[in-house]
């Protein structure tokens, strides 16, 4: 991996830092007329998400971190270990329980998943902003009530909870949002 | 550049904003013709560039007649204005173009207008009244309220906490610690050293990540008597510890103004130059060797003056209440 001096900074770069790959997501240029010019800039760390303030001096370099992201299928968990494949290349890689720790409860097999790879190994993984999927567990509820007012929890395939509207089923299919773990929407089955 | 059909043909700055520049270009030289200040155009393409260490010049090349040649864009007008104040105009003023390469930023475009002016007979203290009576008459500020006026200490113990003069490198970076500046060190072969920056870079990250932004709400300010290591082109005035007489302006903590009160000395501005050379060359920077031009014009005698560098666009976005460089130019770099 190369390195990239601070003339080439964006939002978007991949940088290592303190042995930890960031992302900058801003990048802010400080000079005084007669003096030194520094690179204030915000990185999110993408092993925890994290988002801190780093200052650079201008010119100087930093080494880039190899990272990218990559679109997987996801095939199965052996408990310690969640499988994905590639699937042009039906190359599979293990994803440790701190990589897909946030998406976990998203994960339906044969489904498409955003994996974030750094040094070829699984650092995140980001289920699509919207999924399908199936209810496996909700009270009944009150028959008749449409106005979709109220609420109440219901356990998803993959073992998401979200909030539905009281009309909802057991075995519908409902359109929901894992960025915030809402409902959107029933799907016409 | 971006692909056709983008709309990136069109100007940036909105027409009400053109309108407000052609206003303060006009309300500017009308102060200076009600003071008897000369305006001046000096040459944008030199043979000399500028060897400042913090700046980096244009380079163009010269095909013609008289031999080709390389030629320097100006980073500021100051060497041909004072060679012209040597050569006896009395007070001048220029409004011009200058170029500095990569400066590129919120604050900052490759190209920009700069107003520059001279005062014969006139100490820093004096032209930093003056430059205030013009912004007045710009109306960039209220008329009955004195622009305040901090030394470069009294700036550091009011908005840092400490005295700017005193501290040695081992102190200054303890000072980074304590206001919570995290700064990359880039961890070279030598463990030894700490943050791998001199007095003045540590004073630089200083003043523009814990003064700055705490100046974001207070308007204009003018702050004078810098480090001696930073007079620039100032004179330095003995005692202890010994200060540049240099100011600056602040517009709610954006620099708008760099004045001195003027290195008239020719050996001392040799001096300069030749430090600027040496540490460009330690940094393996472009080589460019100073004007000898003006060299020769301060031994034919630069009487007394101060002059002062104000960057129109700057002052325009403070006029404006725009929160970048960009607002105020027709077309900025990435249009240009």
């Amino acid at each position: 991996m190369g390195s990239y001096s601070t003339n080439e900074f964006r939002g978007g770069l991949k940088i290592m830092l303190d042995n930890d790959p960031y992302v900058i997501v801003e990048n802010d240029i400080v000079k005084p007329g007669k003096g030194q010019a520094f690179n204030r800039v915000k990185v999110r760390n993408l092993k925890t998400g994290r988002v801190i303030d780093r200052t650079f001096k201008s010119g100087e370099s930093v080494e880039g971190a190899d990272v990218m992201e990559t679109e997987m299928q996801y095939l199965y968990s052996d408990g310690e270990f969640w499988h994905f494949m590639d699937p042009e290349s039906y190359e599979q890689i293990a994803a440790s329980e701190a990589a897909v720790s946030d998406s976990m409860k998203w994960l339906k097999e044969q489904d498409t998943y955003t994996v974030t790879l750094w040094n070829g190994s699984p650092l995140t993984v980001v289920p699509p902003n919207f999924v399908e999927l199936a209810v496996t567990d909700t009270d009944p509820g009150l028959k008749g009530d449409t106005s979709g007012s109220g609420g109440k929890p219901a356990t998803l395939e993959t073992g998401a909870v979200v909030r539905v509207p009281l009309f909802i089923q057991i075995g519908e299919v409902i359109k929901a949002d894992t960025r915030t773990s809402e409902y959107v929407s029933r799907v016409k089955g | 550049m971006e692909q056709s059909g983008s709309g990136q043909w069109r100007p940036v700055a909105d027409i009400d904003n053109m309108r407000v520049r052609a206003w303060m270009l006009s309300r500017i030289r009308d102060y200076f013709s009600l003071h008897s200040v000369l305006e001046v155009e000096t040459p944008v393409l030199s043979h000399a560039g500028n060897p400042d260490v913090q700046i980096e010049s244009f380079v163009s090349h010269y095909a013609g007649p008289g031999g080709e040649r390389e030629l320097y864009l100006q980073t500021s007008p100051e060497f041909a204005m004072k060679r012209l104040l040597a050569a006896g105009t009395g007070s001048i003023y220029q409004i011009c173009k200058c170029f500095r390469n990569a400066d590129n930023s919120r604050l900052h475009n490759p190209e920009f207008t700069m107003l520059e002016w001279y005062q014969t007979g006139f100490d820093h203290h004096q032209l930093m009244t003056d430059v205030e009576s013009m912004l007045k008459h710009l109306g960039a500020c209220a008329q009955e309220t004195a622009i305040p006026r901090f030394t470069y200490q009294q700036l550091f113990e009011t908005y840092a906490g400490f005295d700017p003069h005193l501290l040695s490198v081992e102190q200054l970076e303890q000072e980074i610690a304590r206001l919570q500046i995290n700064f990359h060190v880039n961890k070279g072969a030598d463990e030894t050293v700490g943050l791998g920056l001199d007095r003045d870079q540590c004073l630089d990250l200083i003043l523009t990540h814990v003064i700055e932004p705490q100046l974001q709400d207070k308007g204009l300010i003018f702050v004078y008597d810098y480090p001696a290591s930073q007079a620039s082109l100032a004179r330095i005035r003995p005692g202890n510890p010994a200060v540049a007489e240099r100011f600056e302006l602040f517009a709610n903590g954006v620099e708008l103004a760099n004045g001195f009160n003027e290195l008239t000395d020719k050996a001392e501005q040799q001096q300069r130059f030749d430090r600027d050379v040496e540490v460009r060359s330690a940094n393996k920077q472009d080589k460019i060797l100073p004007d000898q031009y003006l060299i020769d014009a301060l031994d034919a005698g630069l009487a007394p003056c101060a002059g002062v560098a104000l960057g129109l666009d700057r002052l325009l976005m403070f006029m404006t209440a725009k929160a970048s460089l960009t607002e105020v130019l027709a077309f900025p770099f990435a249009r240009a």
